[in-house]
């Protein structure tokens, strides 16, 4: 759905080629991960992967009682994380197991890369999000940007981090390492119009094996982020995965923000001037 | 607001805490808008002849504005880049423009701050404080507004869900903490325009925080409930006796100044509150998917009528 508050931001904002919209020329097709989360395992060769592969210190070695998950949720340390739900089913006893691999959208309408003042986050040629970490001075300005808290400041270093989507790797044609690493290749990576196509012959398929909960997630560029670059099959609905069931980058409303603060600085100012100009006492 | 609405994964939050400090970006929220209105009112008193008001005013914004800058630079992951600010100009980003606004600003506040300080008493400088005055005082409401873009363009439930009210009340706010100033260190005979101006910012204040807390569905409860909500409403206590105070003390030098403190008081509390408001709105992840619900069902309420409306205009046409 193309808001006029977006129209007004068209300058950066395109039809879902963001490599485009911000001025690369002649580059490679946009990429990203299609994770289907029915075919998860749990395994977590992800989670290591991406450690392992990207020098990512640790995020603390505690004991969570959430099931399975002990490295909680995304953040400056954990750029792949796997979400462990345990739900009662319906008959006596049964218990559905949900696991989903989390990661970096790299959003279409990026609200972490729009409010960047540095200009440490970027879009690079293949449509992904990325910091450079000889940048970014640490204002944390992304951090509550982000719809779906994935970026976060690491202690002790005051920058921001997340997932690159392996952009090292993809320059010399590997796939990012938790891709690589996915054994029952739940985690898909490839150009995104593909894997969209691919992802919906899959729900299609599901819904046809009388699954009717699974249902895509990010999959759609009409939504708040303009489709993710990196998008999920869901069973369930997104707060139950920790993840936003509207998220939305905000800038779609900055226009009229903007707009706003300008009469309101107008008021002041005609305000001010008004009321200085009466009697002294 | 129903269970099933209300499910997460663990209780944990969807968003991310902001990592900003209180104290730092809180109170640059507060410094920011009393640096900016009392360079308006300074500019606007000076070219009346009210120097006793102007030059207090001055000098309060260079101070406030300094200290500003000091948290600003101190709330930075890495504060030895804080140069990056200006590396590029992005209207996408409201912290970017702020960046260059206080590029701005500042220097002309300091250059007015010390012109006032030393009495005009050097003749060279006397043309160039005044160009600096008026300077600051036409930057001044910006510095003053922006801070609501920079806060509301968030994905943050009670900050982003009051962006169409934020910038008034963070404009009245800043009227009311200058008038604040102005009332605390000018004389009877030459502190009207600020007693005029931190009334009025005030009632603003008042009216405009309410407005928005009615407007944003679930997530006002961020302002009302716990420790926040008794922030908020001391805020309000504050501004109102302060308010009152500055009516009814037209007189009495002691009167005016409690009046003053009060205003400026209450206009820091509501800051402070915004602040942790938003925070707590962030950390709850029940703010975020019951807001974002509601937002969506607003959204399909809307098509829906605009459907029926459309059907209903074809059969009578």
């Amino acid at each position: 759905m193309a808001t006029p508050a977006r129209s007004l931001l068209s300058s950066v904002r395109g039809a879902g080629d963001p490599a485009s919209d911000t001025g690369w020329e002649d580059h490679p097709p946009r990429v990203g991960f299609f994770t289907d989360t029915s075919i998860c395992i749990g395994c977590k060769a992800c989670e290591v992967s991406c450690k392992e592969w990207n020098g990512v210190p640790d995020d603390g070695y505690s004991f969570t009682g959430m099931s399975f998950d002990n490295s909680v949720g995304l953040g400056a340390d954990t750029w792949r994380h796997v979400s462990f739900v345990e739900q009662r089913g319906p008959d006596a006893g049964g218990v559905r197991w949900l696991m989903s691999s989390d990661v970096c959208k790299h959003c279409t309408d990026a609200a972490c890369l729009d409010v960047c003042p540095t200009g440490a986050l970027v879009r690079t040629e293949l449509g992904t999000v990325v910091v450079q970490p000889d940048v970014c001075n640490g204002c944390g300005y992304c951090v509550p940007a982000c719809p779906f808290g994935v970026i976060d400041q690491r202690r002790g270093d005051g920058r921001v981090w997340k997932c690159t989507l392996c952009y090292d790797r993809l320059e010399v044609g590997a796939e990012p390492a938790c891709a690589k690493a996915c054994p029952t290749d739940s985690i898909q990576f490839g150009p995104l119009e593909e894997l969209r196509v691919r992802a919906d012959r899959r729900v299609a398929e599901l819904h046809d094996a009388g699954v009717a909960d699974a249902r895509l997630y990010g999959r759609d560029p009409g939504d708040g982020v303009g489709g993710a670059g990196a998008f999920f099959l869901l069973l369930d609905a997104p707060e139950v995965y920790g993840l936003p069931p509207d998220p939305v980058a905000t800038t779609r409303d900055l226009a009229s923000m903007w707009r706003r603060a300008a009469l309101a600085a107008g008021g002041l100012l005609a305000g001010i001037v008004v009321l200085g100009m009466g009697g002294s006492r | 607001m129903t269970d099933a609405l209300s499910r997460s994964y663990y209780g944990r939050p969807v968003l991310k805490r902001p990592t900003w400090a209180a104290l730092d970006i809180a109170g640059y929220l507060f410094l920011g808008g009393l640096a900016g209105a009392s360079s308006t009112l300074a500019g606007v008193a000076s070219a009346r002849g009210r120097d006793r008001l102007a030059a207090p005013l001055r000098v309060g914004a260079a101070g406030a504005i300094g200290m500003s800058l000091v948290a600003l630079v101190h709330d930075l992951g890495r504060p030895a880049r804080f140069v990056n600010m200006l590396r590029v100009l992005k209207p996408t980003s409201p912290m970017s423009v702020g960046s260059w606004l206080l590029a701005g600003y500042a220097p002309l506040a300091f250059t007015a701050a010390g012109a006032a300080l030393t009495g005009d008493r050097v003749p060279a400088l006397r043309r160039l404080a005044r160009f600096a005055g008026a300077g600051a005082g036409l930057i001044g409401p910006a510095v003053a507004s922006y801070t609501a873009v920079l806060v509301a363009d968030t994905a943050v439930p009670a900050w982003h869900e009051g962006y169409r009210e934020l910038p008034v009340v963070f404009v009245g706010s800043a009227a009311s903490a200058a008038g604040g100033l102005g009332l605390l260190s000018a004389p009877l005979d030459e502190v009207g325009p600020a007693r005029r101006v931190g009334i009025v910012g005030g009632l603003v204040e008042l009216v405009a925080s309410r407005v928005m807390r009615r407007r944003m569905g679930i997530a006002a409860e961020a302002y009302e409930q716990g420790r926040v909500g008794v922030l908020v409403r001391l805020s309000e206590r504050l501004i109102l006796t302060g308010a009152v105070a500055a009516l009814v003390g037209r007189r009495s030098r002691p009167v005016s100044a409690l009046a003053g403190g009060s205003l400026l008081a209450g206009s820091a509390c509501l800051r402070f509150g915004v602040f942790h408001a938003g925070v707590r709105s962030a950390e709850d992840p029940r703010y975020v998917v019951d807001s974002q619900r509601e937002r969506a069902e607003r959204e399909r309420a809307r098509w829906e009528r605009r459907m029926s409306a459309g059907t209903q205009g074809t059969q009578e046409g």
